[in-house]
């Protein structure tokens, strides 16, 4: 049993997948595939959020209405968000953990292999579902991804219905997931790894899991009450019938901000696991990392009303959720610390993946720091509902939790495809997105300072310069990841053939196995040391 | 099956049933965050709302050495429509702390049906929603007003005794809502 032989082939089972073709993705219950499945669906949803947000550009591109409607901006704004924080980022970063975590802690597969098949088709339901909006007669949704009451619930377009039971589709998805990686994580870990010896990536996505579980729920009940305010006379977000609209906001931001880590936390474990390689050295500080990241996630669940400083709320209040949310920035130091402590006085190797991964620490502590300006109430009156909330919020989400996925995927697709992808590309795809994403994005600091109001379709002149430079950036960055595919697609196809080890002092239980790796695993435990 | 195997199986079951009570239990937490948020704005005061009936005051306990300026302000909600009324018959009064003041607000719906309303207060600067005590409201219930009809709707009122220095000016607004959907008399 403790014996790691990994080629015992004497079984007589066969190796391959039980059927060919479209049925083998449909009834699939490989972890391996439906990883592949989570993350491709992912990139094909990347395109289509993308879309969207270049709809907006393209129409911020001059101050004046040149190419949409005022509504159908707001259905854009409104699906850019919901697509790209539920059909991108979550199903991408669940794929990670699929592909990886039986790999990691020496599992033959994910503990619930069916629910994770039913987790992964339940997707493209909810994509339909909301998609269909945009096709169908009247608008879409058109209140923000956020849809607070009563904009969703009072003036709310016909099709908030088909968001709503998306939205219950898409938290019932995560919620299986999230399920099934916990109990993989508990019961199928290979003799000798115990928790503390677990690779951070590991370690990250536990804790993002029990975060979804918690949160959710929340969701789902939130998006509820709007149903049932909307259809069976309830009251909840309705002042006229004794509700509250601004209990909305505190539901929601429940739910929202420990969301925002949920959307963060896989990808610090990504960064943990490839700096360490490309140093030649092990993580600085491996306990800090999993404490910070506990501490992280716990503190995530008091700090929800900074979203809503200027809602009215009393003025201790505001006090205790500023220095709750300045308080996250402590762990959140402590892992920018030891991702650059490990790098201290490595031997480092700007490889693909560990461009990125220094692109994030990097840019993703500019993030950070434009949410502690936002954290602090006074200016936050200022700040409020301006291009300073886009722009902190896509510095943290674009090269932090983008960012984090594409590392994972230049580290891990070679071990995954058993090919190579070529350098020279991989360097033009990271020089163009960082380029682009930063004309993108930094130029709308200065726009929100200055006083531009978010998503609205039309602003004033002396806004037109910065606008301007942040649509050329945004078609750059849309171009920019065809390179990625391609890259992805070329790699695949004709990539050169790897080694198991793939990278120079890579470690952990994924680099011990064959590139690919065989369909199945670990189906003889391996003992770790 | 080996021994292990079972073991492992049965330990998946146990934390699958423990994590699927754990998301239906947040499911419920989610409603249940509704009354907590309810009970923490009544007990806290922090949501600029009023309470329901006290006891008028005590005409032996005004404050004479104070006075506060109550400012009354009417907001339509959109829902309601264009045909309606709805103003305060004077813009602001003063009152000694503890001295009892009646006010009347003026409804007309010149619509031509039967409609439900309902007056929903809020107190700026918010802490001091919880010293404006209310005897008599036409805002504790809803109004029902026939087609064209016109109502003198009354308000009873004090300020507490208790109000911090600080107040000066109270600002009381109502915003009238269309109730009709949640009428408690279903005839309406």
């Amino acid at each position: 049993m403790s014996d790691a032989v990994m080629d015992s082939h004497d079984h007589d089972h066969h190796h391959g997948p039980a059927h060919k073709g479209f049925k083998r993705w449909l009834f699939t219950t490989n972890h391996k595939d439906i990883g592949t499945m989570y993350l491709i669906f992912a990139l094909v949803m990347l395109f289509v959020g993308g879309a969207f947000a270049l709809v907006i550009r393209a129409e911020l591109f001059m101050p004046g209405l040149q190419i949409v409607s005022p509504d159908y901006f707001n259905q854009m704004t409104t699906m850019h968000g919901l697509v790209m924080v539920f059909m991108v980022i979550m199903p991408a970063m669940t794929g990670l953990a699929n592909w990886q975590i039986p790999l990691m802690i020496g599992a033959p597969d994910m503990a619930l292999p069916r629910l994770n098949n039913w987790s992964f088709w339940i997707l493209p339901i909810a994509l339909a579902l909301i998609g269909s909006t945009l096709f169908i007669d009247g608008p879409g949704p058109n209140f923000g991804w956020t849809f607070y009451a009563p904009l969703s619930t009072t003036y709310g377009p016909p099709s908030t219905d088909y968001m709503i039971f998306a939205i219950h589709l898409l938290g019932l998805s995560s919620i299986m997931g999230s399920i099934n990686i916990i109990v993989t994580i508990f019961n199928l870990r290979a003799p000798g790894m115990t928790l503390m010896k677990m690779p951070i990536f590991v370690w990250t996505w536990l804790i993002t899991a029990f975060l979804i579980i918690a949160v959710m729920p929340v969701l789902a009940g939130a998006v509820t009450m709007m149903l049932m305010d909307r259809h069976f006379g309830t009251a909840f977000f309705e002042a006229g019938g004794g509700g509250d609209p601004v209990m909305f906001q505190h539901i929601f931001w429940f739910f929202g901000h420990p969301e925002v880590y949920i959307l963060i936390l896989p990808a610090f474990g990504v960064i943990s696991e490839v700096i360490p390689t490309f140093s030649s050295k092990k993580i600085f500080g491996y306990r800090f990392m999993v404490y910070a990241t506990a501490s992280i996630a716990i503190l995530s669940f008091v700090v929800w009303a900074h979203h809503m400083f200027t809602t009215g709320i009393p003025l201790a209040a505001e006090l205790f959720f500023m220095y709750t949310t300045m308080l996250i920035a402590v762990p959140t130091g402590i892992k920018v610390f030891n991702w650059v402590g490990t790098m201290w006085r490595g031997a480092l190797r700007f490889e693909p993946p560990m461009l990125f991964a220094v692109a994030f620490v990097i840019l993703f502590t500019i993030g950070g720091f434009s949410g502690l300006m936002l954290s602090i109430v006074p200016a936050d009156y200022q700040y409020q509902d301006t291009y300073f909330v886009v722009a902190h919020f896509h510095y943290v989400l674009v090269p932090g939790a983008l960012f984090g996925i594409m590392t994972a995927v230049y580290y891990w697709l070679p071990k995954w495809s058993g090919k190579m992808y070529s350098h020279k590309l991989a360097n033009w795809h990271f020089w163009l997105t960082v380029i682009s994403l930063n004309l993108t994005f930094f130029p709308m600091h200065f726009l929100g300072l200055a006083g531009m109001p978010r998503r609205i379709p039309d602003y004033a002149l002396q806004f037109t310069n910065f606008n301007a430079v942040a649509t050329v950036g945004a078609f750059m960055f849309g171009l920019s990841q065809l390179v990625f595919v391609w890259l992805i697609i070329s790699t695949v196809r004709s990539g050169k053939p790897t080694t198991p080890e793939v990278w120079e002092s890579s470690h952990g239980l994924e680099w011990t196995l064959p590139s690919p790796p065989p369909y199945h695993t670990f189906e003889t435990p391996p003992h770790v040391e | 099956m080996t021994e292990v195997s079972q073991e492992k199986t049965s330990m998946t079951r146990k934390w699958m049933v423990r994590l699927s009570i754990f998301a239906v239990a947040m499911f419920g937490f989610g409603y249940a965050l509704v009354p907590i948020y309810d009970l923490m704005c009544k007990e806290l005061g922090i949501n600029g709302k009023t309470g329901g009936p006290v006891l008028a005051a005590k005409s032996t306990q005004v404050d004479k050495s104070r006075t506060i300026t109550v400012q009354f302000l009417t907001t339509q909600n959109a829902k309601l429509g264009k045909h309606w009324e709805f103003y305060p018959k004077i813009t602001s009064i003063e009152v000694h702390p503890g001295e009892n003041k009646q006010v009347n607000f003026i409804a007309k719906n010149d619509t031509n049906a039967k409609m439900t309303v309902q007056a929903i207060p809020s107190v700026t600067p918010s802490l001091a929603a919880k010293y404006l005590k209310k005897t008599e409201c036409f805002c504790f219930e809803q109004q029902t007003l026939t087609a064209h009809e016109k109502a003198d709707m009354p308000l009873v009122f004090h300020v507490d005794r208790d109000i911090p220095k600080e107040y000066h000016t109270i600002t009381l607004s109502y915003t009238l809502f269309n109730a009709n959907k949640f009428a408690k008399d279903k005839k309406s």
